[in-house]
């Protein structure tokens, strides 16, 4: 808690008295502001995190993010993660300041989970997209004035009529756009090599091996482009992040499998170098 | 009269608690006891959708009893609190320690300063990674806190209901001994002329912070799953079942 609010009885006796909503940002807003993301300073030049992509498949759909963050013209780390479980059946990935987009996340989980333990239900997959749209709308859209762009969310839609079709991919604006996309979605700055190659390389009910190779495989073409995207790097056995959400759950694709995907990819463009 | 009206703190007190322990006293029961695998929840309670036990947060549960909008009310508050730690610190700072005396704050104030005392009496119980870590907390309508073991039971006849439970519980049972011994104390009170009365899977509210599962610990037993935990309902009705008992798969599944 804060440290100009005493703890203890002011504090928990405001919370239990204080009918309020089931949104934790809300709540935080009221009770210590001073705890979310802010707005950046102009030209500030922090670590940037670049392309994340997203493809549905027979059972859910899959994301994956480069693993590059960039300050300026420099590489200010060749590890970070970007790609994240929101919940137990959502995944959502940030393009853009790093510091920030990763507050965001954790802030975006807290709220979801909140929600769950407040309500004793799940928001729907809509009500998830809509509630990030509302963030990114809110004040967060002060926080992320600095930011090139907004977060891609994806998810396994549990109410969806049809298991085939529900995994489901929501892309942002600035103002708190919110836009279903239909099969595959990229945002960041190599966003436009990694839609070129999904749009080539996806096909209707790809299957999980399938759409982790697609995933990987734009991101290697974005990578190939665009400089402030990572690619593999094999030396260091740094590969994308990539996660699955299915009607089992969401969960990290593992390194061995990575390296599997990552060593094909380069066998086939060694191939063929003109690729 | 031309008497000012005068109360001895001691008269004004009394009469508090009186009212308060009147209306939990109103109330079905709820025991709360460690098992093997963590900490079981058990309350008597026929509603799905008004709850009296829930999560709070990772490794921590809730139980409440007496009047439902009051335990409603610190329960919102424990999540909104533990929710706020995790959030400014780290998810392992949220400590049930420090939410059960926020709670004792917070009950005390209220039993001392407002017009009527909360009618309610709580338990926070946090899960460790061994048997011993475990922690159990009771808390009353005046701020009162405990620590508790083992076990615990709240709510209307709370008293024959410890001793129900106290006759048969053993430290470590498994969740089905467990279940079997909170479900037996429920019904042993609150029955017509002293009568034990059976309790189905529908009359009950079953929760378990289970430290053998991932991140978060609180689970739900209901349905199926349940009626083939209980005790006397499992000889008669597994023959029924038109699926198998509920096993693993069915048992990871997501809480909530």
């Amino acid at each position: 808690m804060s440290n100009d609010r005493p703890a203890g009885v002011d504090g928990i006796l405001r919370y239990a008295t204080a009918p309020g909503s089931s949104s934790f940002t809300e709540f935080v807003r009221s009770a210590s502001p001073e705890l979310l993301p802010r707005r950046l300073a102009e030209h500030a030049s922090v670590p940037h995190g670049t392309t994340i992509v997203a493809a549905t498949y027979a059972d859910g759909v899959v994301m994956g993010g480069d693993r590059r963050a960039t300050a300026g013209n420099l590489i200010a780390q060749r590890d970070i993660e970007k790609v994240f479980a929101a919940d137990d059946y959502t995944l959502v990935g940030i393009a853009g300041a790093a510091g920030v987009a990763i507050e965001i996340v954790r802030l975006y989980q807290v709220e979801l989970e909140h929600y769950e333990k407040i309500e004793g239900t799940q928001l729907t997959l809509d009500g998830k997209a809509n509630r990030l749209a509302t963030m990114v709308r809110g004040n967060l859209a002060e926080a992320l004035q600095g930011l090139a762009v907004v977060p891609l969310f994806a998810g396994f839609d549990l109410d969806a009529p049809d298991p085939a079709a529900a995994g489901r991919i929501f892309s942002y604006d600035i103002a708190g756009g919110r836009y279903p996309e239909q099969y595959y979605h990229s945002v960041g700055s190599g966003s436009l090599f990694a839609r070129g190659a999904l749009k080539k390389l996806w096909r209707p009910g790809l299957d999980r091996a399938g759409a982790i190779r697609v995933a990987v495989e734009s991101l290697y073409d974005a990578a190939d482009d665009d400089s402030a995207t990572g690619g593999p790097d094999i030396t260091r056995g740094i590969y994308p992040v990539v996660m699955t959400a299915t009607a089992g759950g969401a969960e990290r694709v593992e390194q061995d499998e990575l390296e599997a995907v990552v060593r094909a990819i380069l066998a086939d463009r060694e191939a063929r170098p003109g690729a | 009269m031309s008497m000012p009206f005068y109360a001895s703190a001691e008269q004004i007190m009394r009469d508090r608690s009186e009212f308060a322990r009147k209306g939990i006293a109103r109330g079905r029961g709820v025991v709360v006891l460690t098992y093997a695998d963590g900490v079981l929840f058990v309350a008597e309670n026929a509603s799905v959708a008004l709850h009296k036990v829930s999560e709070i947060y990772d490794r921590i549960g809730f139980a409440g009893v007496g009047k439902y909008n009051e335990y409603e009310n610190l329960r919102v508050a424990g999540i909104r609190l533990a929710d706020l730690r995790g959030y400014s610190y780290d998810r392992r700072d949220v400590t049930a320690r420090a939410l059960a005396n926020a709670y004792a704050q917070t009950l005390g104030t209220i039993f001392t300063e407002q017009q009527k005392p909360y009618e309610v009496e709580i338990c926070v119980a946090e899960v460790g990674a061994t048997p011993e870590a475990d922690q159990l907390y009771r808390l009353t309508y005046d701020g009162t806190i405990v620590d508790e073991p083992q076990f615990l039971a709240m709510g209307g006849q709370a008293e024959a209901l410890t001793n129900e439970v106290k006759g048969h519980f053993t430290p470590g049972l498994a969740l089905r001994e467990a279940l079997a011994v909170a479900v037996r104390a429920l019904g042993a009170t609150g029955g017509t002329n002293g009568k034990p009365r059976e309790l189905p899977a529908t009359q009950l509210e079953v929760a378990v912070l289970d430290r053998t599962r991932g991140k978060r610990k609180f689970k739900r037993i209901t349905g199926l799953a349940l009626t083939e935990l209980l005790p006397t309902a499992a000889a008669t009705e597994t023959v029924e079942l038109p699926e198998p008992p509920a096993d693993d798969a069915n048992g990871d599944q997501p809480a909530g």
